[in-house]
This record gives structure tokens, sequence and C-alpha cells, in this order.
């Protein structure tokens, strides 16, 4: 069986989950405020795929690796600006609504349209990475419509790490409650995995790499086909954001274990 | 024992460009939509082919020290005119949060409160508005009649800076031209030893290592930064960027003693406010009569406000988060700013020499252009638009000598470069502006009255006054002074409570408590979260180290604390100062906020490049 993979990462993009959102109610439905002016990331849990898959590829000499993200073209191409130094990849633009309240299932429609389209795209290698949850207000099930729209029978979430076997099988481990992981063998390709954090860091960033990445990306983010995601029905009766409290003291020369006890006594006041 | 980092030395990865680019802000926004511009028109012109790449175009790499572009917090006010004659069609509509100028106030602010610190003539000049009632003064301002011509931004646009700057990286990264690399801070410039000429040659920069320690010891996943070897290399990283203040040492030119920190928050006025967008105001006189402000209001309801703090305030108690709180709640302000919310929050340092800071604009392999190589212009309290036209000019000079086939040598660029900005508005203004601001030094009449008389004759009859180092325009603590032991006794007891050493100054020196408000009023540590994120990344060595401990402990005005935008920097319990990178927005203010260095000219806190920074929420 084939030890080379092709990997396609399907990736969002997010405000800054640290930044101060507010909601707001924009033409189209819910929206966070001036999300356009607010600096972009890469979602969280999808980075951790596409650092995964940069490695694997690696390691998996022929692998290759897509990055597919929907977003609107002007906050992709600023993303890409940091996020190219950091892993090799090749990227497929859709240029689309920004954030995470558009129907899941659209998303998902106008992902594995794009999917199917790449040129050389081997199925029967096709690993198909992303996040299991998301940063943006995502359903958390689009990955999962992707692959099946793909036709992909095997899928695993909250994914923290794969083994490749000898035979091209591979050991996946899941998440599970307790904070125990579940280990299944998959026969092979094709799979979708939905990771959870994984266990690399985020690679440093890299000059050479981000070169050899920009000679293509520029010319993808132009190349992106514009799509309308349909709300198929979708309705939201209301929007929040959680409840943050923010209380702040300078305090010196305290030990760990008083920190702790305060801490243990201010969760168990909430 | 000092903290620095021992240079590491190992194999390095190198990369060759042909143009090495350090720093984004206006002036390499102009550098590189020119280059841009030109090779757009044809992008088969031969002249634009790599040498280092051949068959290929220029290869041009800029390098950017924060996490995102344009990811500081900054409104401007600018004439633009270099920035409409690089894009005629420009509509201001095109730009988050930018405005056309509408009108322009100046404000002399009265001390409501009592607690500045006012010359006699000052309060003299006081008391005269107030007996004018009504008939001068408005909610405790004083508006002058006419805006003088210098000051005017008539037909100019209102910005945000970052808004700006990523509208111009954007239409630079879809030229294909350029390749801008936020989250890339460069540590040095790379000196050559050509022709004999030792160390008179820039060959490149090379990047900051990564996978170090806070002392810059490789850890895991050690990562030397690379050499980017170039055949130019543009040097736009502010007054204070590693290379900058590198090359100012290798090639020692320029006099840099007076320094600003510009400190602003953006803020969402409450529904039903009345300022208009394109609405300019100036302020003087409060918080203290040294500390210049300023108001502009972009669409959708959101203002920039700020303030100056200039080296020659004297006061080591120069707390500027305190003080521009002090500021948005004097009346004139607060009748508009009140209810509304902070958005966002930031500082920066400014070069406030001007053309008396010039370093050396050009030599082989490496050109300096925008506000580290004095282009900002004091009179007219503008640097936007200057720092663009000399991006501009160079952009120009290197077409120029592509064409001509001719290499990046110092000669060449002076001919073409230097050339160019001699003959432009540009020096014109800073040659006028060169003084213009000296009588400051010998107080706020003083300096008003030859602002005023530089601006009105163009330079012509200048005030003079020699400059001190900004080490010692710090006035120093008497603890055997009466006044001064008391007022530090009254601080330390309030220190005692948990307030940070000059927030505690000011509230025994009059000013009264901050009324929090939880949504515009808040700590300074609250702002650090509200108005935007510290970013840290983890791998990086601290940027910020103290050269000699024990000069540290013997100091007295701890001035680096007070002016410590983002109280980063705290007092340690062996009383050196300690530094939090977390917590550093990269303003810089602590380089020339000391005040016992170990040379006049020198500082004793050492500011190396750094990743990271604040990343404003709105900048």
């Amino acid at each position: 069986m084939a030890k080379s993979f092709h990997i396609v990462v399907c990736a969002g993009i997010v405000p800054d989950p640290l930044q101060t959102l507010e909601p707001a109610t924009g033409p189209t439905g819910p929206a966070i405020k001036n999300e356009m002016l607010l600096p972009a990331i890469l979602d969280p849990w999808a980075a951790c795929a596409l650092y995964e898959a940069a490695k694997l590829a690696q390691e998996h000499p022929g692998s290759r690796v897509w990055l597919v993200s929907l977003a609107p073209k002007a906050k992709l191409q600023q993303l890409m600006m940091n996020v190219a130094q950091k892993a090799a990849f090749e990227l497929v633009a859709i240029d689309g609504p920004i954030g995470g309240f558009a129907d899941a299932h659209g998303t998902a429609a106008a992902l594995a349209e794009s999917i199917g389209a790449i040129p050389g795209l081997d199925r029967s290698k096709l690993l198909l990475f992303g996040g299991w949850e998301s940063a943006t207000r995502g359903a958390g099930v689009t990955l999962q419509l992707v692959g099946e729209r793909l036709g992909i029978a095997d899928q695993f979430q909250g994914v923290d790490r794969i083994d490749i076997l000898d035979d091209g099988s591979f050991e996946v481990l899941e998440r599970v409650e307790g904070g125990r992981h579940q280990a299944s063998i998959c026969a092979g390709a094709p799979a979708v995995l939905g990771w959870a954090t994984g266990s690399l860091p985020e690679p440093r960033n890299n000059p050479q790499l981000g070169m050899a990445n920009m000679r293509t990306l520029m010319p993808a983010i132009q190349r992106a086909r514009t799509v309308a995601i349909d709300a198929n029905g979708l309705h939201y009766v209301s929007t929040s954001v959680p409840t943050q409290q923010r209380a702040t003291r300078v305090v010196k020369d305290l030990s760990p274990d008083e920190i702790a006890h305060e801490l243990a006594e201010w969760i168990g006041a909430e | 024992m000092s903290a620095a980092a021992q240079p590491v030395e190992v194999e390095r990865q190198t990369m060759a460009v042909d143009i090495a680019c350090v720093g984004f802000g206006p002036a390499m926004g102009g550098f590189l939509t020119t280059l841009t511009q030109a090779w757009s028109e044809n992008p088969a012109d031969p002249a634009f082919e790599s040498a280092v790449m051949p068959g290929m175009p220029l290869q041009v790499l800029c390098c950017e020290r924060a996490d995102d572009l344009a990811a500081g917090v900054s409104g401007a006010v600018t004439r633009a005119e270099g920035i409409r004659a690089s894009f005629p069609a420009l509509d201001p509509a095109q730009i988050p949060m930018a405005a056309a100028v509408k009108q322009e106030r100046i404000l002399y602010l009265l001390d409501p409160i009592g607690a500045s610190r006012r010359s006699f003539t000052l309060r003299a000049a006081d008391r005269l508005l107030r007996l004018g009632g009504a008939a001068f003064l408005k909610d405790n301002a004083f508006e002058l009649p006419w805006t003088p011509g210098f000051l005017h931004k008539r037909g100019g646009l209102l910005l945000s800076l970052g808004q700006f700057n990523q509208w111009v990286a954007s239409q630079l990264m879809a030229g294909g031209l350029v390749q801008i690399w936020p989250g890339t801070p460069v540590s040095a410039p790379i000196f050559g030893a050509e022709m004999g000429n030792e160390h008179r040659t820039v060959n490149g920069i090379r990047l900051t290592d990564q996978g170090v320690d806070n002392h810059g010891a490789p850890v895991a996943g050690f990562m030397p930064g690379t050499d980017v070897r170039a055949r130019l290399t543009v040097v736009a990283d502010g007054p204070i960027g590693a290379v900058g203040r590198a090359l100012n040492r290798q090639f020692p030119r320029g006099e840099r003693r007076e320094w600003a920190l510009g400190m602003k928050m953006v803020i969402e006025l409450p529904e039903g406010a009345t300022l208009e967008p394109g609405t300019v105001w100036h302020t003087l006189g409060f918080p203290e009569p040294q500390i210049f402000g300023f108001l502009y209001v972009h669409p959708d309801r959101l203002v920039s406000v700020g303030i100056f703090v200039p080296s020659w305030l004297g006061d080591p108690a120069r707390t500027a988060y305190r003080y521009l709180q002090h500021y948005i709640q004097h009346p004139a302000l607060w009748k508009h700013l009140k209810d509304g919310t902070l958005r966002s929050w930031g500082a920066k340092s400014l070069d406030e020499s001007g053309r008396r800071g010039e370093p050396l604009l050009s030599g082989d392999g490496f050109a300096r252009i925008g506000e580290g190589s004095g282009s900002t212009n004091v009179l007219t309290s503008s640097g936007v638009d200057e720092a663009w036209t000399t991006g501009v000019q160079l952009g120009e000079a290197v077409i120029e000598l592509l064409r001509a086939g001719q290499p990046f040598a110092g000669e060449h660029l002076s001919k073409t470069y230097e050339k160019r900005r001699r003959a432009s508005r540009v020096e014109q203004g800073v040659r006028a502006a060169e003084r213009a601001r000296d009588g400051f030094h010998s107080g706020f009449v003083r300096g008003l009255a030859a602002m005023a008389l530089a601006g009105l004759t163009g330079g012509r009859l200048p005030f003079k006054a020699r400059i001190q180092p900004a080490s010692k325009q710090i006035w120093p603590m008497r603890p055997d002074a009466e006044t001064d032991r008391k007022l530090l006794d009254a601080a330390v007891a309030l220190v005692a409570t948990g307030r940070s050493f000059h927030d505690a100054l000011l509230t025994v020196r009059g000013w009264p408590e901050i009324p929090f408000d939880g949504h515009l009023l808040v700590t300074q540590q609250d702002a650090l979260l509200l108005g935007g994120k510290v970013q840290a990344l983890p791998g990086f060595a601290d940027h910020v180290r103290f050269k000699s401990k024990d000069l540290c402990i013997s100091c007295r005005e701890k001035t680096c604390i007070a002016m410590c935008s983002g109280q980063a920097i705290t007092l340690g319990g062996d009383g050196a100062p300690a530094f939090e990178r977390e917590k550093c927005i990269h303003c810089g203010a602590c380089l020339w906020n000391c005040a016992h260095p170990p040379g006049e000219e020198s500082s004793n806190v050492e500011f190396v490049a750094g990743a990271g920074g604040l990343h404003s929420v709105e900048n």
C-alpha cells in the first residue's frame, strides 16, 4: 500500500481569539463587529493539523500538502504572510464570506467542490485534515460533512497522533472522555482526521520556506474562485459572547500555594 | 553583571535576494509602491531582472518585527501630498477609518484640577483668560482664532496608520513583486569588507535567532537567524530599530537627543455623538504644559485621542498612561468622550530631533528612509507623508540605477537618492523646522514663541538652544530636599498598598484618582487586555536588557519604569528594574528614559531586536 500521501488541510481563518470580540448584526445576520479590521489567525486547531500534515509529508517522500481555505481574499493574503513561513504547502484559496455564522452544509459543499477539483489529487492517497473544533462560531461539523461529500467513510475526531505502519495502514489516537485516548487502526487512505492539538509546537518562522511558498501562494490567491454560501434556511435566534470577568490587581511575593488556594476559592465561589 | 546575551557563533543558513528591506511602515510603503508600480508597467523590463536569480524578477524581501503588518495603534493626520502623488485616484473610503480633513481647531487647555506644573507666566495668562469668562473660554479651553498655516493639514487625510499600512501592503502583495514577512525581526546589518573598505559596506541583514532562552542562549529547537545577503539593504525600522541603531553606531552622524512618547486610545463614541468625521483638534496646555495632545474623528463614531510626552518634560514621574487618562477627562474632551468605549490603545517612541538627528542616508549597499532617517518635520508635527516621500525618492533612485545598470554603491545612491531628497519639499520642511522646538528647553512659553517664530518665518529666525542628551533632560530626584522627601515618603506609603511608584507620585502631587468605569477609564493592565494583545512568542530572547545592574540600583529616578507603556518594567526586589516580555509593547521609551547611562549619549537599557509587541484591537 502507498506510503506517500496527498494531504488536504481544511483551515478557516478566525479573528485572533484573544481580541475583544463584540457581536453585531450585519446585513446577512449575526456577525462580529469590525471583523474585517480585526487581526486574523489560522483557526488554531486547523493550524495544528497543518503542522502535523507538513511533518507527515516530510517523513514520507512523494507526499503533497494542500491548504484549502475559504475566506475573503484580502484576509487570506494577509494571513499567508505569516503562515507561509511555517510549513510547506500548496494553497487552494476560495474567496468567500468571513465568519463562522455561515451554514456548515453550504461551507462543506464549497470546500468539497474545490478539493474535488484539485489537479493531480489522488483520492486513494487522500488524508483530509482539519480541526475537530473551531475558534469561529462554527458548528464543529464542517470537516465531517466535507468527508461525507467526498465519500470518505473512515473518520476520526480529536486526533492527537497518527503513526504510519509498514503496510501503509496507520494507528490513530483520538481523545475520549477522562483525558484518555482511543487507539484505532485504519487500513489506509482515504480518511478524515479532525485534529485536536497534536503534539507539535508552532514551527519557527523560516524565511527560505516562506520565499519558496509565496511563489505559488500569491497566484493561488489571485485565482481564488468566489463562492456564495447558501444559508439553507439557517436562522439565528440570538447570539452572545461567553461571559467574561476581568478583575486585575497587582500582588507581589505571593507563594504558589497561596495563589493556588486563592484560585480554588474563586472557582468554588463561581 | 550584564544580562546581555552572548553572541551565538554558529553556522547560519544564508539566502540571497536583490533588495532586503527592514521594517514596514509608511516609508517602506512608499519605497515598495514605487518599485512595484514601475515593474507592473512592464514586468519584462530587463532592468528588473534579478541578479541573484537570473530569469526571475527582482527578489525583494521585507522583514517586519510585528506579528502582523502595522499591528500597532497609530492615528495620523497628514497633508498626504506624497501619498496622493503615488495614488492619484485615492479614495479615502477604500481605507478603513480614513477620512478627508474637514475642520481643524487648536485648543489651549487650562488646568481645571490645579495639579499641572505651570510657570508664573502661564498661571498669569490663565488667570487673564478666566477673567474674560465665556468670551474667551468654553469648557476650560481657549480656541485659537485661527490655525497658523504651518500647522494646517488642509486637503489632507486623517488616517489610522495601521489600516493604511495594511491597505498598502495588500496592494503590494497583490502586485507580486514584493514579499513582506511579519513576525521576522532583524537583529543586525551584515557589514562587509569589500575593496579594503572594512565595515563600510552593508551586505544584507541577519535575522534574529529563534529557539533561545530569555538571555539568548540556545535551547531546544534552536534555529540560528538566517543571513539574508542583498545587493541593497533598505532600512526603515524607525528610531528604535536594531538595524538603524547599529548603523548609527557604525557611521556616527546626527544628534538624537529629543524624543517623545506618543500614546493613543481609539474610542468609540456614544450614540448621538456630534463630532463630525474629518475633525482634527490639536491641543496644548494640559495635562502638563509640555504635553501636546490631539483628537481625530474617524468615520463610524471612532476617535483617536492621544498625547505626546516629550523628553524635555523634565519630571522623572512621567507616567504617560495616567496623564492620558487625565487628558481625556478634560472638560473640552470629556463632553464628547464620556460614555465612550475603549476599543484600542497603544504607544510609540517618536524621534523628535528631526533633521538634527539625520544619520548617514546611504552608503555602499544600504540606504535609510523614514523617521529613522530624520525625515520628521517637528514644526508641522508631521512625519507620515514625509516618510512616505523619502521612500518614493529612494524607489525612484533605485529604478534609475537599475535602468543604468549601476551597482548600489554609496556614490551612486548619493547622486540619485540623496540628490532627490535634498531638492525636495521634505528637505525644505525639515530644514525650516530644525530648531523650531529648541525654545521648549527653556520653558513652555518661550517654546511656543520660538515655534511660532520659526513657523511664520520658515525657520529663518530660529531660537538657538543647547540641547542636552535625553538623560540630562530628566530632573534628578533630591531626597535630601524637604519637599522631594515628603513627596517620596508619601508615594512610598502608597506603593505599600500595591500602587506603582510613579502612579503614586502623581497622586501625591495632586492629581486626582482615576474614577474607573470599566469601559473607558480602566487600569493600565486592563488597557493592555482591552486595547489589544501583547505578542511575546516563545523562543526569542528578551529584547530589553539592563547593561549595569549597579547603575540601575543606584538610580533614584527610575524613569524607565515610569515611562514603560505596558508596565513591563517594574521595580524588582533588589532595587533593579525587572522586565517582563509578555507585557512589552515595543514602544522603546525605556531606551531614552534612562537617567544614568554609562555614557552621556548612551543608555543603560539595551533594546535589541525582538518579535511581537502589541497587536492592537483596531489600529
